[in-house]
């Protein structure tokens, strides 16, 4: 039986700004299981790296969380004191972020950045936590791991400092990475042998990890679940392989509608085939998001809610309120009548 | 690291040199000095028998030398005016110079440092504005002016501190004050806009991902990278305030150099102007070598470029 590492009910995260409230999360749940690869995909500002900061409590000062189920290991967290969430973060969650080069503070060692959280989190100790640091460096295949504890960020290149990244993320044992987009700023060599490497440490500490990418290639390579996002929503979620082969929510064939054969997509793919612009999510807001940009949309989908349906098979779920062999007669019909 | 001490060393030295030798020939080419020293009713004979005695009829690179290398040695020869030895005049005064300086410095650090620190962790808020406020009055009052109203204020009506001369302690107080408070707005700007830039840096995210404590993301992570540019302004208004001492010690009448500088002018007593140009230039160099030295040590990226 697997255990769930986490479990997020209906997040919604609410921003006050100068026009008036945006609403970049509006309800979105998952869970991810020890071991497991969940893939977050969807294109700029639809609101994933606002959804993996809620998860960690890293929200910016004006943003508004929401949850009616935020579990950790079972426990909910939504409610906890900054105090006590602290010691979770960087302790049993902790969160790779997208950009290396600046992610890391120029100021101190790459030693002393890799042990802190370990030394904050599991012991004071200095020799084991150095002893970590080095194994750790060596684990996502820093060579002469030693000898770089004693260097400093600017000396490393983008690729090492991603792996220092991970390193660091590793140090006290997580149960669940959170990485968003890591690899984007790394050329696409590296970015392959980094997904690699995480992917590997994923198998073998058994952690669960929640991957948010735009790379569809990556997603059909790694993903055990996906979970397409749209306007600050869940559109589409389910089995890696459902999503690829039979995709039913008009986005998601968007997306993947430049990729013919599924797992065979080239690596650096990025989304953006879809034509149109992203709704703006200020105020109050009816109706289904996606409809400006929909093929198939219809007077109904001016009132329609975005709730998710389930498809035939169990944990495949899509948010339009049709079905796929609807779709296809509205657009016969409507192509006849053009006729 | 050490290349790079010795290559600041190095510029510094350079700069030395420059200084000097401007410091040298400025005072030489502005008037003859036999002149200033003889006074208006000497005779020509009397300015000859001057400018033999004290040797101005030899070639200026000469001179140069020769007396660059006896202020190498400490040795600025004799005030025209009051026949003492400059260095021993010098050496009495830049004790209560370096005290203020020094006092005055900590004293804009202390409040500049916080109070930018605070008004970035809340940009706008009741602290913030009164920071600024205390920005916008430092930079707009004239330093004397504020000298003169503390003199009034806590001098004379409430007698609580001593207004002149350098005898105790208390005698600082107000000096300090007035000085440091000169350099406070601008350090304190600095702060508050460096610690904004950085706790808005991704590092500072990163920091806080690990679950580190709010103080040691703040002391920690923060303040050592926006201190960075704060070191380098600091060591310029040390420079400053060592210069702007002269307004101050002539108001309190401390005996400083500043004090010693003003009167030297007065008198055109150019031994003693030489030398205390060129010591405030070394001054300022060192200066400016140290809070080089000390940011390659906060900022290890600085070495290597
Ligand atoms: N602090 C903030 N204040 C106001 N709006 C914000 C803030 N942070 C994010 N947003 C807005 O919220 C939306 C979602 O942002 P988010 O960073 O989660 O997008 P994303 O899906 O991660 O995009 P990307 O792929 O570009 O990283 C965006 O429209 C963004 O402009
Ligand atoms: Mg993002």
């Amino acid at each position: 039986m697997s255990e769930t590492v986490l479990e997020v009910e209906n997040l919604t995260v609410d921003i006050p700004i100068a026009s008036g409230m945006l609403h970049p999360v509006r309800g979105i749940s998952f869970s991810v299981q020890k071991g497991e690869t969940l893939c977050i995909v969807g294109e700029s500002g639809c609101g994933k790296s606002l959804t993996s900061l809620a998860m960690m409590g890293l929200l910016p000062k004006t943003a508004q969380r929401r949850t009616d189920k935020l579990l950790f290991r079972g426990e909910e967290i939504g409610d906890l004191p900054e105090r006590q969430m602290s010691k979770l973060r960087g302790g049993a969650m902790s969160m790779i972020f997208q950009e290396p080069m600046t992610s890391l503070n120029p100021a101190y060692t790459i030693g002393d950045q890799l042990m802190e959280a370990f030394r904050r989190h599991v012991t004071r100790d200095r020799a084991v936590a150095r002893d970590r640091a080095v194994y750790l460096l060596e684990k996502v295949g820093i060579s002469s791991a030693a000898s770089r504890l004693s260097q400093y960020p600017h000396q490393l290149s983008g690729g090492l400092r991603q792996r220092v990244m991970i390193a660091m993320a590793l140090m006290c044992e997580p149960e669940l990475i959170i990485a968003d987009e890591p690899t984007t700023a790394l050329d696409v060599t590296i970015q392959a042998q980094i997904l690699h490497l995480l992917a590997e440490l994923q198998d073998e500490f058994d952690m669960g990890l929640i991957l948010i990418t735009h790379d569809l290639g990556v997603v059909a390579r790694i993903a055990d679940k996906v979970q397409v996002m749209y306007a600050g929503r869940t559109v589409e979620e389910g089995p890696v392989n459902a999503i690829f082969e039979e995709p039913a929510h008009p986005y998601t064939q968007g997306l993947l509608r430049c990729i013919p054969v599924p797992g065979k997509t080239k690596r650096g793919e990025r989304l953006g085939s879809v034509p149109g612009i992203v709704p703006n999510l200020v105020g109050d807001l009816e109706g289904c998001m996606f409809r400006n940009r929909c093929p198939h949309a219809t007077a109904e989908c001016d009132t329609a809610g975005e709730q998710l349906a389930k498809l035939s098979s169990g944990d495949h779920a899509h948010a339009c309120i049709r079905s796929l062999a609807d779709r296809a007669a509205i657009d016969a019909s409507s192509t006849k009548a053009a006729e | 690291m050490l290349a790079y001490a010795l290559k600041r060393s190095f510029a510094a030295l350079l700069i030395l040199i420059v200084v000097s030798a401007l410091t040298f020939s400025l005072s030489h080419l502005s008037a003859d000095p036999a002149l200033t020293i003889g006074g208006a009713q000497a005779s020509d004979e009397d300015i000859e028998a001057i400018r033999k005695l004290y040797g101005f009829d030899r070639p200026v690179y000469v001179q140069y030398f020769e007396w660059a290398g006896r202020a190498l040695a400490g040795d600025f020869g004799k005030s025209y005016h009051y026949g003492e030895r400059v260095s021993f005049m010098i050496s009495q005064r830049i004790g209560t110079t370096m005290t203020l300086g020094v006092l005055a410095l900590l004293f804009a650090l202390i409040i500049s440092i916080p109070l930018g620190v605070v008004a970035a962790i809340r940009p706008n808020s009741l602290v913030d504005r009164i920071a600024l406020l205390i920005a916008v009055f430092g930079q707009a009052l004239p330093t004397f002016w504020f000298a003169l109203m503390m003199i009034i204020v806590m001098g004379v009506w409430w007698r609580w501190l001593p207004i002149s001369g350098n005898d105790t302690w208390a005698h600082f107080v107000m000096p300090t004050i007035a000085l440091g408070y000169y350099a406070t707005p601008a350090l304190m700007r600095l702060t508050r806009a460096g610690m904004i830039e950085v706790l808005g840096s991704d590092y500072i995210r990163t920091a806080r991902a690990k679950g580190l404590s709010p103080s040691v993301v703040l002391f920690k992570h923060a303040l050592r990278n926006a201190i960075i540019p704060v070191v380098a302004l600091a060591a310029v208004w040390f420079g400053f305030m060592l210069g702007g001492s002269i307004v101050i010690e002539t108001i309190f009448n401390l005996k400083g150099i500043g004090w010693l500088s003003y009167d030297a002018l007065l008198r055109s007593d150019l031994p003693v102007v030489q030398a205390i140009v060129l010591i405030f230039a070394s001054f300022y160099v060192i200066l400016t070598l140290l809070s080089d030295l000390l940011n390659a040590w906060l900022d290890p990226r600085i070495s290597v470029r």
